[in-house]
């Protein structure tokens, strides 16, 4: 990304000064490949039809990795703690259901706002840290929260999990069935909204100037950006998109375990993104694909040492690809270009 | 270009899911037609010597009684769920849908049940709890039946053991989530029935707890004894802190229900388990011909390991389906399959065991037993036991 501000720079250097004044946007153009990549989202329902769980899981866990990418990929913070909006938003969506409003939209709506309230909270804790420091509150915050939900058993119920997530018709059409049909595209449809907003948000100024934080933070207070204030925003969105997340899996499965605020799921998306490349948004989701396919596959062929496989599988990622799954693909491209 | 695809996927996917949400699940078994088992453990993480346990008794039950039961071969599918409820529910979900099983199986704890009971519900798939113990699990789902434990029907016979031998002060340890829970209610129950006192009462955490400061405190209250339940698999580490903060040598005794001195790992805790008195449903040494048997081929099919409380769940649970098909000639719905699982009685390796008909969930004999060293190596010797205990008498 480094390399991308420069050649901007590069290239308004030789324009006249007044155009040189105009900031250059990222082109914000529907490029083929994305169209491709969303008309595959569309066909694996096709495809795959008796796999639309595990399918309506990825698409979940890819919009997870699409808030961790946000504040991860575009403005440098680290964070071993995204689980604490996740779990917010699967408990609010939740006991909203358990206590009788069991409407999916306004569930989601309701999710988002836990998930933003709890990160615009905890936003102040994050933004003043170092990335030493980022990786230790979150993580805490994490560990708060789960330990929290544990110890309210009336309410959460505790370590059992809270069953009994009745919900209604999605749109008063379409119920949540056992062969996750429903559970796809309506999470299909909810991804797709919500990362139409960050890609949106990605080329908007403010993601500009959030790049900006994330390559040079002691520039960006000297150019007129206010770092503490967008870091706030980038992270309270972020919070509310994995909040939305946290209530899709909460609505889907018809379940909340104390799991949703773990440990695991904060690391294991860490690792989603770092595999599918960060700060490219499709990263997050290609990560979260292979990661749960690679997952659902292996354990399938060996109930027992598949984690071996894995953790093998990342490695080699981590070593030969640089900028994950996606960066070794604009690599191979550029290559390619470079030779005819 | 987004606003030109937009409107006509949407249109698309809305027809095509309304279309598959019609679709019916044919669960229905056809005499001939294999017999599918879909048995979910937690095979990786903290739980998975659990997994290991129950996969390896069903796999002796299978080799031992014929892969083929009523005229259709069982095919055993073996899934890791890693102990997370969404996965499990998954799991399930994919089971069904996929696999066309006609038996679900396993369940590792409770919030497992509990998130898969729904799916059971809807598929009107038989549910076998092989494992999880907490007593509400069969009020879940009218499919769900219990061929392992409830806590509070293990916990009771400990509590009274304890108040007539001269046990005054108890400290209650156990872990927090539902089986712990119950454990440490019916305990409370019928410990201070029977002229007791608690003490005081901790809860230790379900995921990777250290057991040192819990066991310091036990030693600073001096008890005359501490009741423990931990889940299978953490017994060893609180055997350890016991025995290292010196407990024993101030005088106080460990009790508990048989989790803490489970057979898969009382060889590790060697001699410092020696005295430990547990009640609990079964142990490796009940001296029963059945029992010998079943432990000589565990050993054999498994590399010496010692069967414990999981596997004899997951072995009755075998039972439990293969019986059930018999009886409904090798073509009963899962409805029927559930109906001809009520009232069964069968000798277990554990010792005589009854579905109750209404609760569907086990009733069984719980026996007293003492860790006492048998050639060497320490073994769960019972020395008194109960009749027909209900699973929810606590």
């Amino acid at each position: 990304m480094a390399d991308a501000a420069e050649t901007v720079a590069d290239r308004a250097a030789p324009r006249a000064p007044g155009a040189a004044l105009v900031p250059r946007l990222p082109d914000a153009r529907w490029r083929p490949a994305e169209v491709v990549f969303w008309l595959a989202v569309v066909a694996a329902y096709f495809v795959f039809p008796k796999h639309h769980v595990i399918g309506s899981q990825i698409l979940i866990t890819g919009l997870f990795a699409l808030s961790l990418d946000l504040i991860l990929g575009y403005a440098g913070i680290v964070s071993l703690g995204h689980a604490a909006f996740f779990g917010m938003g699967a408990y609010a969506a939740g006991l909203l259901a358990v206590h009788g409003w069991g409407e999916p939209v306004s569930g989601l709506a309701v999710a988002a706002l836990a998930g933003a309230a709890t990160g615009y909270l905890t936003s102040f804790l994050v933004v003043r840290g170092s990335d030493l420091a980022r990786l230790m509150v979150t993580l805490g915050i994490g560990l708060m929260l789960f330990e929290a939900a544990n110890q309210l058993p009336s309410i959460t119920g505790g370590a059992d999990g809270l069953s009994g997530v009745a919900m209604w018709k999605v749109l008063g059409a379409w119920s949540f069935g056992m062969t996750g049909s429903t559970a796809y595209v309506y999470s299909g449809v909810v991804l797709f909204a919500l990362f139409v907003v960050a890609r949106r948000l990605a080329a908007s100024p403010f993601g500009l100037s959030l790049r900006g934080v994330r390559e040079n933070v002691k520039r960006m207070p000297a150019i007129g950006a206010p770092v503490a204030r967008r870091l706030v925003a980038v992270y309270t969105i972020s919070a509310a998109m994995a909040g939305v997340a946290g209530g899709l899996l909460a609505q889907t499965t018809q379940f909340v375990g104390l799991d949703v605020f773990g440990f695991p799921r904060s690391a294991d998306l860490m690792i989603m993104v770092v595999l599918g490349g960060a700060g490219r948004l499709y990263g997050g989701l290609v990560g979260a694909a292979v990661f749960m396919i690679a997952h659902h596959w292996l354990s399938d062929v060996n109930p027992i040492y598949w984690q071996f496989w894995l953790g093998l599988l990342l490695v080699l990622v981590v070593l030969f690809a640089r900028g994950g799954i996606l960066g070794a693909i604009e690599a191979l491209r550029g290559r390619r270009g470079m030779q005819r | 270009m987004n606003e030109r695809i937009h409107p006509t996927r949407r249109r698309v996917l809305q027809g095509l899911a309304g279309a598959a949400a019609l679709n019916a699940l044919p669960l229905r078994a056809q005499a001939g037609e294999p017999l599918k088992i879909g048995l979910i453990l937690p095979m990786t993480g903290p739980f998975a010597s659990t997994g290991k346990q129950v996969s390896a008794a069903c796999r002796l039950y299978v080799q031992r009684n014929g892969d083929t039961v009523a005229g259709r071969k069982v095919d055993l599918i073996v899934k890791d769920d890693a102990g997370v409820p969404d996965t499990t529910k998954r799991i399930a979900q994919e089971l069904v849908v996929q696999d066309k099983v006609h038996v679900l199986a396993g369940f590792g704890l409770t919030p497992l049940a509990l998130a898969t009971a729904p799916v059971a519900t809807e598929a009107k798939v038989p549910m076998i709890v092989m494992v999880a113990a907490t007593a509400i699990i069969p009020t879940r789902s009218p499919f769900i039946v219990r061929s392992g434990f409830t806590l509070p029907q293990v916990t009771g016979p400990v509590a009274d053991w304890a108040a007539k031998n001269k046990i005054r002060r108890v400290y209650t340890m156990v872990t927090d989530y539902g089986p712990g829970l119950d454990a440490e209610k019916a305990f409370h129950a019928r410990f201070k029935a029977a002229g007791g006192e608690i003490v005081e009462s901790v809860r230790t955490p379900l995921a990777n707890p250290d057991f040192g400061p819990f066991v310091q405190k036990v030693k600073d209250k001096a008890p005359d004894a501490l009741f423990v339940f931990v889940p299978s698999g953490q017994g060893l580490a609180v055997m350890k802190q016991f025995e290292e903060r010196g407990l024993r040598q101030a005088g106080i005794r460990m009790i508990g229900t048989g989790d803490v001195t489970d057979d898969d790992l009382l060889e590790s805790m060697g001699p410092p388990a020696v005295g430990v008195i547990t009640s609990f449903h079964y142990s490796a040494a009940h001296d029963s011909p059945e029992n010998k048997a079943y432990v000589d081929a565990f050993g054999k099919a498994n590399g010496g390991l010692r069967p414990n409380f999981h596997s004899v769940g997951g072995y009755d649970g075998m039972h439990l389906i293969y019986e059930a098909v018999k009886k409904t000639g090798g073509k009963g719905s899962g409805e029927e399959l559930v109906n001809a699982m009520k009232g069964m009685s069968w000798t277990s390796p554990r010792g005589p065991v009854t579905i109750d008909p209404t609760a569907r969930d086990v009733v069984q004999t719980v026996y007293l037993r003492e860790v006492k060293m048998v050639g060497g190596k320490p073994w769960n010797v019972e020395f008194d036991k109960f009749d027909n205990v209900k699973p929810q008498e606590g």
